[in-house]
């Protein structure tokens, strides 16, 4: 760890400090004038960043699996502990959400207009609960806070969101609370069977649980099957999808990056660090390996053919994302460190490209009040710098080489293809596809003649808006060139994933010479 | 230690970083001073004409020093996964060399006429941005020392295509044409994808150098695996370099500047495949069976493409489908294991395509000058309106037609040497299999259409009266110093280009050896004797003359009517104009049926209909009318509620006192 | 003396039990309530005869209760009164679903 951050003791309060600025923060918005809200939520979630920032000097990648570890007892009788951590995936996923928090405030500047003191604060309370998920090390303090960034993202759409809010927001609750009642119901299984320790008391710890989930055989699928289900539902895969593009469409422009920047991590993740290390035998069993990574190949082609004909903008990069999520899904079941690396790659380069994307639609929907497709045309002689931003971030998003995007989908593919090589060809198509919708789009917003009187007035980025891009564009060119540093801190973790999985798992034939 | 170690080879990436900046400073000029036209040239000219210089030395280097290996040189490491390594790695090997020193050259040329071309373009800075980033990822690719890298490359010329074919981006045909041109890529960049996962999978590394060497020990020759390897690098080989099936992007490029045309579309881009080819030869060679499709591919393009460009009208599409037809003969040479043949021919290609693409510049640049001084609105593309120009463009005239000349193949022009030798390779096989002759004549058939077509463009261009119009007639005027100089340096490029490798000299032959020799260890190659040899030359010869004769004697361009003036063709005539129609199949066969299933089928009946409709809104209304059947038994009556109490209680009491 | 105590106890609670089934008017259903409340206090002080105090102290619990009852329970029907002018809970169904 860094000299500097050692002498300040960050490595003892920088988690429980990321978790309760955010808070202070929503606690403070309410008592203030409406007009500072949006200031006051600016300056917490960049004291947020700067905080979070330490993280990437003080995990270090050859120590533990598990750093900065803070634990504090909460219901002791029952076992259950304020425990955090991080490892190198949480550590992306962390700082993924607080880089992308700053540039949701600065995106709803305008474009949010009544309640703005109530907006913010649940944007904060927001904050505090996905980092929650991603630092959680106790399985009862996972869940609260799974549920705990449900509501306001609920609220989010519901009340600030387009005219089809109400359903869209209650379609999104009901599907996550579906899922995720059946794992707490999975959870408190494993608690009475796998969370007894040598004392006798019960433990809610997750290494507690995973040291002992190994559960007899036919309740153990069923487990999987409710973990599966919850994880599944958020990231979202084919055929539990169908909340995620009605639910896109109908949020605010925040509430669609951070649902696409952030929240369907968590599915993803979940797979990662719950699912698959908890229940081995069961997720990587034939006959269910084969059906997820079905599952994962025909979300990522059709999500690709489902976006292509979409007439919403928005609707577009919603099923788009079903696609790249797809890569994620199938780079975990392939179980290679290629692949592990290149699904931890796209879920933080999808957090960036689709978080830029939605901005950019929101931008257009500012000026215009309409995110279809048709509405536009030829208006890259009107705004040439949004133009040019938009173009770069969908090639980005289409994984052109010396993009964000390349990395991680090379990565999974290559990885995949050593395991199941068929799978991971005809998910290679999806790289076809992914270039038609993508630029079929930009060719009728951007290119050809303007033949709409409205776009005739069109202006071209304000500093503001400047403001959110060009952080994005540098980690889409930073990932893209020397996506290093970032490997490098999550290698370990991704190694510990494959070896706490290939322990038990039926190990894959793995078709592979060593150079000699 | 390579012996390039300390030498210029180390500055190799200066040649990539230079264009990159001068698109860095062209880009921010368009932004913000696009009419400092002087600033944007001497960028966009100065960076690549220095590139050219550092390619020299690099050349030079490489002449002192003699490496047998390629020099790599690394910069950072880009992937690092488990034992995956890969570094931002350029190579420098006598091959790339040669690709350097083609790019940045006729690249700087073509730069310069662009500065002619588009000088009254309002996009002039942003074309030069466009045409440096080009440069620097053409670069890359040629320079790149693994296939990922190569594919940074491979993917970024694309890109720029795509932004330069749709440069006149407000028309929305021009912009589609770059769509097409970036999907189409795509479907081949797929192929290679696979290829990169296939070589990975089986060899455990992506360097050039370590799958090179690795591959024949790794790879059973002639093996499923390898010829799978070959295959898959082949696709992306035919979306990059419009082979057949995936040809039908390049035409429609030419909706892109002329200058555009010449550099990304004629002489460098489409040539990555053949690259390629030559960059990946042992494992083509290893393959026997993928190198046969490759040649047979190649012959089909080439003459099935030549049979086209006998029909059209537009000046640009007769040298677009004779470029496809071109690139069909470097594919039939790499496929018959003359991987030297294959590249020497793409040198040559690119001298006097490029001069040929230059010069239908030139020509479009005047008739543009003539129908704007009347406001006209003619096709200034058109050969009917073209004709007798040989007075009013003389430089224009005579540089053509040297590179008319080296294309139907006369002797001592350049692509004389290269066509013939690939023609003999491809005959030399033939004694192995039979199937090479068969390929030899289907090279043979497209040579002779070649010698058609062009003396066809160059009778109707140049000769007969003109159709231009009364009024525009005296406005022809030949175009500027900076136009014409690169027209005559590429003329004597193409008059001397084929001393690069003259038949039992072969200086390009030896200098490659060091690079193909690894191929040619599967002795793909056979030699001739000198009297088949000479024999097949002459024969070359006595088919290019037919050629021009037959055109020059079957067409009459005297009789040419102006293009609105023009009768509709009938028959064969027909469908060779219309291009077999073949982008109207794909269409109907692909295209429309793909977006109507994805529309109907899949978004508006799965995902819609089945999942939302009968999945998730189904069980809210179930669970909605279970709610209103117990909401029955709620009357309101206080009544009612009490009843249910008391009958509660009794069956409680009942079940307790049982 | 048990026998009839809880007999006539169990009259007056099933007397209050039809009652607040049959009638409609919120006043009388009232006065059922507390008849049942009564005959309940009347079974508890049978059985302390036997079974101890325990009972009767519980009878002054029902006693405070229903008189708090009553009171929140007349308030509601005068609130109901002024504002529908009908007692009659028939017409009253607010709750129906």
């Amino acid at each position: 760890m860094h000299p500097f951050l050692q002498s300040i003791g960050y490595d003892h309060w920088a988690l429980t400090a990321l978790l309760l600025i955010p808070l202070a923060g929503a606690v403070l918005i309410p008592a203030l004038p409406s007009a500072l809200a949006k200031r006051v939520a600016l300056a917490v979630t960049l004291v947020e960043l700067i905080v979070s920032l330490g993280l990437w000097w003080a995990y270090d990648p050859s120590g533990a699996p598990f750093q900065l570890t803070a634990t504090a007892p909460w219901i002791p009788a029952w076992g259950i502990a304020y425990r955090v951590a991080i490892d190198g995936i949480s550590l992306a996923m962390v700082l993924l959400t607080t880089v992308l928090m700053p540039l949701a405030v600065l995106g709803s500047w305008n474009g949010i207009t009544t309640r703005e003191r109530s907006f913010y604060g649940l944007m904060l309370v927001l904050t505090s609960g996905m980092i929650g998920v991603f630092i959680s090390t106790d399985l009862f303090l996972f869940y609260v806070f799974w549920e705990v960034m449900l509501i306001p993202m609920y609220f989010i759409i519901g009340v600030w969101g387009g005219k089809g809010r109400l359903y869209a927001s209650i379609k999104f609750f009901v599907y996550t609370m579906f899922g995720s009642l059946l794992m707490l119901v999975a959870i408190l299984y494993l608690y009475y069977n796998a969370g007894r320790n040598a004392g006798g008391g019960y433990s809610f710890a997750y290494e507690q649980i995973l040291r002992h989930a190994s559960v007899p055989g036919g309740v153990q699928f069923w487990l999987f099957a409710a973990f599966f289900l919850a994880f599944a539902i958020k990231v979202p895969m084919v055929p539990f999808h169908t909340w995620l593009p009605d639910a896109h469409v109908e949020a605010p422009t925040a509430g669609s990056v951070i649902l696409a920047g952030v929240l369907l991590k968590m599915g993803t993740y979940g797979f990662m660090r719950f699912a698959l290390p908890f229940f081995p035998a069961v997720a990587f069993n034939p006959m269910v390996s084969r059906v997820v990574i079905t599952l994962a190949v025909i979300g990522i082609v059709y999500g690709a053919l489902v976006a292509m004909v979409q007439p919403d903008f928005k609707k577009l990069i919603a099923y788009s994302s079903v696609s790249h999520l797809g890569f994620v899904v199938l780079g975990l079941w392939a179980l290679t460190i290629e692949s592990t690396q290149g699904a931890l790659m796209i879920m933080i380069n999808h957090g960036i490209s689709t978080g830029a994307l939605f901005f950019l639609v929101g931008m257009l929907y500012e000026r215009r009040h309409s995110r279809m497709i048709a509405d536009f045309g030829g208006i890259a002689r009107l705004v040439p710098a949004y133009a040019a931003v938009l173009t770069l971030v969908s090639l980005s998003s289409i994984g052109l080489p010396g993009t964000n995007g390349f990395v991680g989908e090379f990565l999974v593919l290559l990885g995949s293809f050593r395991t199941h090589p068929v799978a991971a060809g005809i998910a290679t198509t999806g790289v076809i596809f992914a270039a038609t919708y993508m630029l079929w789009a930009l060719l009728r917003v951007l290119y050809g003649p303007v033949d709409k009187k409205e776009n005739e007035g069109l202006t071209d980025l304000t500093p503001r808006e400047y403001a959110i891009l060009v952080p994005l564009l540098a980690l889409i060119i930073w990932l893209g060139l020397a996506p290093g540093a970032m490997l490098r801190r999550m290698e370990p973790s991704s190694r510990a994933f494959i070896e706490s999985v290939q322990g038990h798992a039926p190990t894959p034939e793995v078709a592979r010479v060593e150079p000699r | 230690m390579n012996p390039l170690h300390g030498t210029a080879a180390d500055w190799i990436g200066l040649a990539i970083l230079l264009p990159f900046l001068g698109f860095l400073v062209n880009g921010a000029l368009a932004f913000v001073r696009p009419e400092d036209k002087r600033t944007v040239s001497l960028v966009g000219v100065g960076s690549v004409a220095v590139a050219f210089l550092v390619g020299v030395a690099v050349f030079l280097a490489i002449l002192g020093k003699h490496p047998e290996e390629a020099y790599v040189r690394s910069y950072w490491t880009w992937i690092s996964v488990g034992d995956l390594k890969l570094n931002a790695a350029l190579q420098v090997d006598r091959l790339s060399v040669v690709m350097l020193l083609v790019v940045t050259g006729v690249g700087s040329l073509i730069h310069l006429f662009s500065v002619g071309y588009m000088h009254e373009d309002p996009g002039y800075a942003r074309y030069f941005a466009y045409l440096n980033l080009f440069i620097a990822f053409m670069l890359v690719l040629v320079l790149g020392a693994s296939f990922p890298v190569l594919f940074i490359g491979w993917e970024g010329v694309g890109l720029c295509s795509y932004l330069l074919i749709g440069f006149w981006f407000t028309d929305r045909q021009k912009a589609a044409a770059g769509l097409k041109a970036f999907l189409v890529n795509r479907i081949g960049d797929a192929g290679f994808l696979i290829a990169m996962f296939l070589i990975y999978r089986n060899i455990g590394s992506l360097d050039f150098a370590t799958v090179l060497a690795l591959a024949p020990r790794h790879l059973v020759p002639g093996g499923p695996v390898v010829t799978a390897i070959a295959l898959f690098l082949f696709l992306g080989c035919v979306g990059k370099s419009a082979q057949i099936p995936l040809y039908t992007w390049l035409p429609d490029a030419m909706a892109g500047p002329t200058p555009v045309s010449a550099l990304i579309h004629a002489a460098t881009m489409v040539t990555a495949g053949v690259f390629l080819v030559a960059r990946a030869g042992v494992l083509f060679a290893m393959a026997p069976l993928a190198s046969a499709v490759v040649g047979g591919v190649g012959a089909l393009t080439a003459l099935f493409a030549a049979t086209i460009g006998l029909k059209q009208w537009d000046i640009k599409k007769v040298l677009a489908y004779s470029t496809v037809s071109q690139l069909g003969y470097m594919f039939m040479g790499v496929g018959a294991g003359a991987y030297a043949a294959g590249i020497f021919h793409l040198v040559t290609h690119a001298f006097f395509k490029a001069l040929l693409f230059l010069g239908s510049g030139s020509v479009i640049h005047a008739m543009h000058h003539a129908y704007h001084h009347t406001h006209n609105h003619a096709d200034a593309q058109d050969m009917r309106n073209m004709g007798g120009l040989r007075s009013h463009l003389p430089t224009t005239f005579r540089t053509m037609g040297i590179a008319t000349l080296a294309i139907a193949g006369i002797p001592p022009l350049a692509g004389f040497f290269s066509k013939d030798e690939i023609l003999a390779s491809a005959f030399a096989r033939g004694s192995d299999e039979p199937f090479w002759y068969l390929v030899w004549l289907l090279g043979v058939a497209a040579a002779l259409l070649t010698a058609f077509y062009m003396t066809r463009l160059m009778l109707y261009t140049f000769y007969g009266p003109n159709r231009t119009g009364a009024a525009e007639q005296p406005h022809l005027e030949e175009s500027p110093k900076v136009m014409t100089i690169p027209l005559v340096v590429l003329a004597v490029l193409t008059v001397l280009g084929g001393a690069l490798n003259l038949p039992h000299v072969g200086t390009l032959h030896h200098w490659l050896e060091p690079v193909t020799g690894a191929a040619a260890a599967y002795g793909l190659e056979v030699p001739l004797s000198v009297g088949v040899e000479v024999g097949l030359m002459l024969f070359a010869v006595v088919i290019a003359v037919v050629g021009i004769r037959l055109a020059m004697t079957r067409l009459h361009p005297e009789q040419l009517v102006s293009a609105e003036k023009s009768p509709a063709e009938h028959g064969f005539a027909k469908l060779l104009l219309e291009k077999y129609r073949v982008d109207e199949l794909y269409d109907a066969v692909i295209v429309r049926p793909l977006v109507w299933f994805s529309r109907v089928v899949l978004w508006k009946g799965v995902d819609a209909g089945a999942i939302d409709g009968a999945g998730v809104n189904g069980s809210a209304v179930v669970a909605r009318a279970l709610g209103w059947v117990g909401s029955r038994l709620q009357t309101g009556q206080v009544g009612a509620y009490v009843l249910f109490f008391v009958l509660g209680a009794l069956a409680v009491l009942g079940a307790l006192t049982r | 003396m048990l026998g009839p105590s809880l007999a006539v106890s169990a009259i007056l609670f099933s007397i209050g039990v039809v009652g607040v089934l049959l009638r409609r008017n919120a006043i009388v259903i009232f006065m059922c309530v507390e008849l049942m409340l009564n005959a309940v206090n009347l079974t508890f002080i049978a059985l302390s005869q036997q079974l101890g105090m325990d009972g009767q102290v519980f009878v002054f619990f029902v006693m405070t209760v229903a008189a708090a009852e009553a009171a929140v329970g007349l308030a509601i029907i005068i609130a109901l009164y002024r504002h529908r002018d009908t007692v009659n809970l028939q017409n009253i169904n607010l709750l129906r679903g």
